[in-house]
């Protein structure tokens, strides 16, 4: 079961965009009066929150993509898209 | 000398014509002319360009930038160069329809500004009738269209006292953020500072509010009132290394103030690439990185922190651009701040002072 504060199948808010910065070489999230760097992994997981993919999805991909432990991967996205709702970057 | 990192973000000042006459204005006292406007193409110009040197957000800004009859199109320039687009509008001038369009050109974000929730009130800090009431339709239009909201609100004597309300009506708009600002003085606010300056109490009880507002269910970004302060602030992020500004005519300003500072020469993209003017002009050299600074400031822990706070309150208060910012409580020049802040708070019932109004000054007769 999906943790409350993560949306069904999450999105990123509206005046929330995801995009590779090229003269730094790194994915950056630009919202409003603020630029949050995508580090690693996060990037990966920010693309798939497209408003089409479930959270299950989402880690199902990305245990694919990293040929990882899918519970790791579980707890790390879960994490991280706890901590974006909660700032209201991710809505569903 | 090792390369200058690139800016952020970009503050497009397209225009300094506004319906409004805010007493806290951060446009120059002398105001530049339509005539001298730059074009929609060179507007475009600057924006390739700062794309290209890696400014990620746009913030078109003004005056009123909705005065500008293109402003669809250099919205759609800004989008198309890859920037990330935010309009900061007092939402005169700008019906649904244009709106739209602006959205469909690319715009990521609408920042509107709210003067109190008293409107007669806030009619009067504006110095327009009506304009609460129209502030409050264009909300809807925004968050009708999906747009995302910031609600921006400069805090003084008059309004500092109806924070939570103001919060509140932040939130009734459908804004997702709400940016709390006490009023900056220069330019404008420092001709208005006997009227608009808080008191002490006051400043403390807000201090308090904003802690219990934040309950998470909207972010507040809070900037501190700085003649109360006791730690400088870093004024934008450091002189030349986060951010820039292009005024209507094309001049780059390391900050919206840096004018008020006499003998910086500063470049315009009229006659200089965006990137040579960020690496090269004299204005940004002046004051960037920690070089320039002086006691107590270059042998401070927090020089790289703080960069010494803002230099135009510097020169206002200290008379000396280099000096350490007043608000910082290592300043010689600290006990003058709060004194200056303490008697303007005590002038009460001080007249607001209108950009392009024609002003009555008593003369003293004794």
């Amino acid at each position: 079961m999906a943790d409350p504060a993560i949306p069904d199948r999450p999105r990123l808010a509206p005046g929330v965009r995801l995009r590779f910065d090229k003269t730094r070489g790194i994915w950056v999230l630009l919202c409003p009066e603020r630029v949050i760097e995508a580090e690693g992994p996060a990037s990966e997981i920010l693309r798939r929150c497209d408003g089409t993919r479930t959270l299950g999805e989402i880690i199902d991909e990305l245990a694919a993509v990293f040929t990882a432990d899918r519970a790791v991967i579980a707890q790390d996205v879960t994490d991280m898209l706890t901590e974006l709702a909660t700032k209201r970057i991710l809505v569903s | 000398m090792s390369p200058v990192p690139a800016p952020l973000g970009l503050l497009a000042e397209l225009t300094h014509r506004c319906p409004l006459a805010c007493p806290y204005c951060s446009n120059p006292l002398e105001l530049e002319d339509r005539a001298a406007e730059l074009d929609t193409g060179a507007w475009a110009r600057v924006f390739q360009e700062a794309a290209a040197m890696g400014v990620l957000q746009v913030h078109l800004s003004g005056g009123e930038p909705a005065s500008r009859r293109d402003l669809v199109e250099i919205t759609a320039a800004a989008s198309h160069a890859g920037l990330y687009t935010n309009l900061i509008t007092s939402g005169i001038g700008l019906d649904a329809g244009r709106l739209e369009r602006l959205q469909d050109a690319g715009l990521d974000h609408v920042q509107l500004s709210i003067q109190d929730t008293d409107p007669a009130l806030a009619d009067r800090i504006a110095g327009y009738d009506g304009a609460h009431a129209r502030k409050q339709a264009f909300a809807g239009a925004v968050t009708r269209l999906g747009l995302a909201l910031t609600i921006n609100v400069v805090i003084h004597r008059a309004n500092i006292g109806h924070l939570p309300a103001l919060v509140a009506l932040a939130a009734s708009l459908g804004a997702g953020r709400v940016e709390i600002a006490h009023a900056q003085y220069y330019g404008w606010a420092l001709r208005n500072r006997d009227a608009l300056m808080p008191t002490r109490e006051q400043v403390d009880r807000a201090m308090e509010e904003l802690d219990r507002l934040r309950d998470g269910r909207l972010t507040i970004d809070f900037v501190v009132p700085d003649y109360y302060a006791s730690r400088p602030k870093p004024c934008m992020g450091g002189w030349g290394r986060r951010s820039l500004n292009v005024t209507p005519s094309g001049i780059v300003l390391p900050c919206h103030a840096a004018q008020t500072i006499p003998g910086l020469e500063f470049w315009s993209v009229r006659d200089h690439a965006l990137l040579d003017i960020w690496a090269r002009s004299p204005a940004f050299g002046a004051f960037r990185g920690t070089a320039w600074m002086k006691e107590p400031c270059q042998s401070c822990a927090f020089r790289e922190l703080d960069f010494g706070g803002c230099r135009c309150q510097a020169l206002a208060i200290a008379g000396d651009a280099a000096a350490t910012d007043p608000s910082c409580d290592l300043s010689p020049h600290h006990a003058k701040l709060r004194m200056l802040a303490e008697e303007a708070a005590a002038r009460s019932g001080t007249p607001y002072l209108y950009r392009g109004r024609p002003a009555l000054t008593p003369i003293p007769v004794r």
